[in-house]
């Protein structure tokens, strides 16, 4: 169109745009977590790692100038309170749900308590590729402007699949989650599985965090988040601990966040509290339709505390 | 000071003078410290509104003889009139500043009345006779700096579509939504506003996401009225559209796309209050002004401000600071969906308090409070 407005097409573009900027903390944080889960821990804690990694991420990039040493950085401050996790959760009669409750508030709390100088600098942030060149509609190469953090959650996703499912240490994972005698008997420490599956899942979960404030919405303060490392780990339950279905889940749920202010951008203003809230809704209706009274979650990991 | 130090009894006796309607005369200082509460929903340095009130706290930390103590992220719940207990009880306040619009009714309104000796001062309410007498309610009219930024968004807009990221539809967002929108028609008849509600005061997320669509539907300058502008400052300059700023001064966020913004000016009036209670004539209860007062400034503008919106947007100030002052809200109003919300003939002056329940969006604005 003349004046530069794409009418209606900004609902779909901006939900598939929103899909590809929205999802990726979404993804990272419910791959990570689906590694732990599969070795028969639930790390609740990661909404404070994904905190922890966005703050820790923009400091380093802000003292560094290099936005990449800020992610290498997010990824080993979530592999840390990983390990904090899996080694408290290793001592006898700990509870792991409470633990990571704990440590979801003691990674908000640090995060905030150290972030406090972060919050007025600007950090440099990490390139976009440009996805758009073929499109002379700026809507649409502006979509299409994707963080090389998105393409490599994209590709992790199937490569979990084949090695959960094919590779040594993938079965070591499952077997750990699935049986604990078994992995026992076999001579492997089902402890030491698990702390390195929780490091792994924090590790990513801390690179979910790099994303958000170093590319979007791309700067430290301390709502970033507003639940978004909760929402992945409960995405993790409905996509059935599978790597591929965590994938389809997230870009679901970045382009439900993007629903709400696009349909009031082109005038469907009436109800837009019910529109914001289409993330939630979203997990709502999969969760009905997906659960059954007769038998417990398909896929579920035998080991873990809360089906066990 | 050059009254010296202010001492507890001092602003328990300015508190008291006004209630007996009564100026207390000049009494010795005492070296007891006044300890003075601010209470914030959000942040302290979120680069927005909280920010902007902690910078009025900080004028007060550098008067002597008082003491500020300060919480943050305090929601508004029952958890304020909590805060407000504790530091009555441990801290020894005398004076409180909740500074968030939701902690005015009923949260302290219950806490002034259950102590009727303290003052409650509260940003942004709607004090009323049948109000207790020790709580108060001050705030800037700071749709004036918003009517301004309008007038240079209008004329810097090459599309004549302008947007606005707002977090709530309550009367004070709706009241900066209108003057911004009545600003840049001002000069600019054709200019519309888009505006987008993303429900909450802080929600990062979803202020990217809204200014992304603004800006594809061909929005070229936005602003916004959320705690934290910071998002939608850079999201914007990053997608090459123009800002107006909101609470505090973001140029350094984007020195080329921010053009001026509407600010607070909570340093220069907090120090007032505190003369005005050391001085015993005690704090009006309701307490307003705008660009006159100095209770709210205009950014400078930036470079990507054109000599004609310089020129125009100097001709509002110059009208806002004049003696006779100047109504954004002029009689035969219409809003968004052709009903007449002011009457002609009746101009509706900034002092009028019907603006300040304003539930409607003016003609121009694409959008709807609900």
């Amino acid at each position: 169109m003349a004046d530069g407005s794409i009418g209606l097409w900004t609902v779909p573009l901006a939900v598939l745009g929103g899909a590809i900027r929205v999802s990726t903390p979404f993804l990272f944080v419910s791959l990570g977590e689906c590694i732990t889960e599969r070795s028969g821990r639930i790390n609740l804690g990661l909404e404070g790692t994904l905190v922890m990694g966005a703050m820790s991420a923009y400091g380093i990039s802000y003292l560094t100038g290099s936005p990449w040493l800020g992610v290498l950085a997010a990824g080993i401050t979530g592999a840390l309170l990983g390990a904090l996790h899996a080694g408290i959760c290793s001592l006898p009669r700990v509870n792991d749900v409470a633990v990571g409750i704990a440590l979801m508030l003691f990674g908000t709390g640090l995060a905030f308590y150290l972030g406090k100088p972060l919050i007025e600098p600007t950090a440099p942030r990490l390139p976009a590729i440009d996805f758009g060149w073929w499109s002379d509609i700026p809507q649409v190469r502006a979509a299409l402007r994707i963080n090389v953090l998105f393409l490599i959650g994209v590709v992790l996703a199937p490569i979990l699949y084949w090695a959960f499912r094919t590779t040594r240490w993938g079965l070591l994972i499952r077997t750990a989650g699935e049986s604990s005698d078994a992995a026992r008997a076999m001579g492997h420490s089902v402890l030491l599985i698990r702390l390195r599956a929780t490091m792994v899942g924090g590790f990513l979960a801390g690179i979910g965090g790099s994303f958000l404030s170093l590319f979007y919405p791309g700067s430290w303060n301390e709502g970033l988040s507003s639940g978004q490392g909760i929402t992945a780990v409960a995405l993790v339950i409905f996509a059935r601990w599978d790597p591929l279905l965590c994938l389809w889940a997230s870009l679901a749920f970045g382009g439900a966040a993007a629903l709400g202010p696009a349909l009031q951008s082109v005038g469907v203003t009436s109800g837009y509290h019910l529109f914001n809230a289409a993330p939630y809704i979203l997990t709502l209706a999969i969760m009905i339709i997906t659960c059954s009274p007769k038998r417990t979650l398909t896929g579920a990991p035998a080991e873990l505390s809360i089906t066990r | 000071m050059d009254s010296g130090r202010i001492s507890r009894r001092h602003l328990l006796q300015g508190g008291a003078a006004l209630t007996l309607g009564a100026a207390a005369g000049p009494r010795p200082a005492f070296a007891a410290e006044t300890t003075i509460g601010f209470i914030y929903v959000g942040s302290r340095d979120d680069y927005g509104y909280n920010q902007a009130h902690a910078q009025g706290a900080a004028a007060l930390k550098k008067i002597p003889g008082l003491k500020v103590v300060e919480e943050e992220k305090v929601p508004e719940t029952d958890a304020v009139e909590k805060t407000i207990e504790s530091m009555i009880n441990l801290d020894g306040a005398t004076l409180l500043f909740p500074t968030s619009f939701g902690y005015y009714n009923p949260h302290m309104i219950k806490m002034a009345t259950k102590y009727p000796k303290l003052r409650f001062e509260h940003c942004g309410g709607l004090w009323s006779d049948k109000d207790p007498k020790n709580a108060g309610s001050y705030f800037g009219y700071i749709d004036e700096a918003q009517y301004i930024s309008g007038i240079v968004a209008g004329l810097t807009s090459k599309s004549s579509k302008l947007g606005f990221v707002a977090a709530k539809p309550i009367p004070q967002v709706l009241r900066n939504i209108n003057a911004f929108t009545l600003g840049a028609k001002s000069v600019n008849p054709k200019a519309t506003t888009q505006v987008i509600f993303t429900g909450d005061w802080s929600m990062p997320v979803k202020e990217a996401e809204a200014t992304n669509s603004l800006i594809d539907q061909g929005v070229d300058v936005l602003t916004c009225h959320v705690d934290g502008p910071k998002t939608m400052v850079e999201n914007a300059a990053r997608r090459g559209a123009f800002v107006c700023g909101y609470h505090t001064n973001q140029s350094a966020l984007a020195p080329k796309a921010y053009l001026t913004g509407a600010e607070w000016n909570w340093e220069a009036l907090y120090p007032k209050f505190v003369k005005m209670i050391a001085a015993g004539e005690g704090i009006p209860n309701f307490y307003r002004g705008g660009l006159k007062e100095e209770i709210v400034k205009v950014s400078p503008y930036g470079e990507a401000v054109s000599a004609e919106a310089r020129k125009a947007a100097d001709e509002a100030k110059a009208k806002f600071l004049s003696a006779e002052g100047y109504a954004i809200f002029k009689g035969g109003l219409l809003d968004n969906k052709g009903k007449t919300v002011i009457p002609a003939g009746t101009d509706r002056g900034q002092k009028d308090p019907e603006l300040e329940k304003m539930d409607y969006l003016v003609e121009g604005v694409i959008g709807a409070t609900s």
